[in-house]
C-alpha cells in the first residue's frame, strides 16, 4: 500500500482529535503549550488525561495492526541532546509547536500560526538538509 | 451534563488516545520519516509527511467553522484562545529555534512524547533534553508575558 494513505488517514486522526478538545472543551491541542502548563502552575486533570492518552498512542497502534510503530533514530546522542534543548526552548518561545500551531492555528487561519508554521518548516529543512549533506 | 470535569477529563483521554494514535498511523512517531521528508537534497525525498498536515488541517477547517456556530464548547465556559494576535520577534526566533532542533533529531513534541512510553533510550533523551529547554526558558523569560 502506498505510504501516503496510513499519512493521510492518521493525519485525519489528528485533526479529528483536535477538534474534540476544541468542540467539547474549548481547547487547543498544543503538545508544547500542555507539557509547558504541566511543569508551571497552571496543573490541570485534563492534560494529564490527554497526555496519558498520547502515551497510549504506540500500544494502541500495535493493539490494532500486530506490531509497534517504526521508530528509527539515526542522530547520535549527543545531537539528539541538542536537538531536544532546542525543541523544547524554541516551542516556549514560539508558543506553539506543529500541533498549536500547525493543525489547529492553520485551521484558524491565524496569521501567527501561519508565519510560525513557515518559519519552522523553512528551519526545518533547511538543519535536515545540512545534516543529511554532512553524515 | 451532571459533571463537567470527569466528562471534560474523559474527553481528553479519548483525544490524547485518538492524536497518539494517529501519530504512529501518519508515521510522524517515526524521526527516519520526518528527516526523510524535511531533507530535501536526500536524493529520495519522502513527500508524505504534507498528507499528514494536509489530512489534519482538512478535518479541522469545518471543526473550526462549527465551533463559530457555538456560543461555547459543549462541556466547558469558553473557547481558550491565545490572547496574541501580532507577529513579533519570539514567534519568529523560537519557531526557527524549534524548526532547527526538529530538522537535526526528526522529533516534534507530540510525536517524542508518544513515542516515550516505548522507553527507548535515546527518546527518553530527547524528552529530558526537551523538557529541560522548556524549563530553561520559562526560567529566562518569567517575568515577561
Amino acid at each position: 500500500m502506498s505510504p501516503y494513505w496510513p499519512s493521510l488517514f492518521g493525519g485525519m486522526l489528528l485533526g479529528l482529535a483536535c477538534i474534540l478538545l476544541f468542540l467539547f472543551n474549548g481547547r487547543i491541542a498544543g503538545i508544547s503549550g500542555i507539557m509547558g502548563k504541566m511543569l508551571g502552575r497552571e496543573r490541570r486533570l485534563a492534560d494529564l488525561a490527554f497526555v496519558a492518552g498520547l502515551l497510549a498512542g504506540p500500544y494502541t497502534y500495535a493493539a490494532a495492526f500486530g506490531r509497534l510503530p517504526d521508530i528509527t533514530i539515526a542522530a547520535p546522542w549527543p545531537l539528539i541532546l541538542i536537538a531536544g534543548v532546542l525543541v523544547g526552548f524554541g516551542t516556549r518561545m514560539g508558543s506553539g509547536c506543529t500541533s498549536g500551531h500547525g493543525i489547529m492555528g492553520l485551521a484558524r487561519f491565524s496569521r501567527r500560526s501561519i508565519a510560525a508554521t513557515v518559519t519552522f518548516l523553512i528551519s526545518g529543512i533547511c538543519a535536515a538538509t545540512i545534516a543529511g549533506a554532512l553524515s | 451534563m451532571k459533571n463537567p470535569v470527569v466528562a471534560r477529563v474523559a474527553l481528553a483521554l479519548a483525544a490524547g488516545a485518538l492524536f497518539g494514535f494517529g501519530l504512529s498511523l501518519s508515521g510522524m512517531v517515526d524521526p527516519a520519516r520526518v528527516s526523510g521528508f524535511l531533507d530535501v537534497a536526500s536524493g529520495h525525498w519522502d513527500p508524505s509527511l504534507v498528507f499528514v498536515l494536509g489530512g489534519a488541517v482538512m478535518v479541522a477547517v469545518p471543526g473550526v467553522l462549527l465551533s463559530r456556530c457555538l456560543a461555547r464548547p459543549i462541556l466547558a465556559e469558553d473557547f481558550s484562545l491565545p490572547a496574541k494576535t501580532r507577529i513579533d520577534r519570539p514567534l519568529i526566533t523560537g519557531s526557527a529555534i524549534f524548526g532547527i532542533g526538529w530538522g537535526l533529531a526528526g522529533f516534534c513534541p507530540g510525536p517524542a512524547l508518544s513515542a516515550f512510553a516505548l522507553g527507548l533510550t535515546p527518546v527518553v533523551l530527547f524528552v529530558c533534553a526537551m523538557i529541560a529547554g522548556m524549563l530553561v526558558h520559562d526560567r529566562l523569560y518569567a517575568k515577561q508575558p
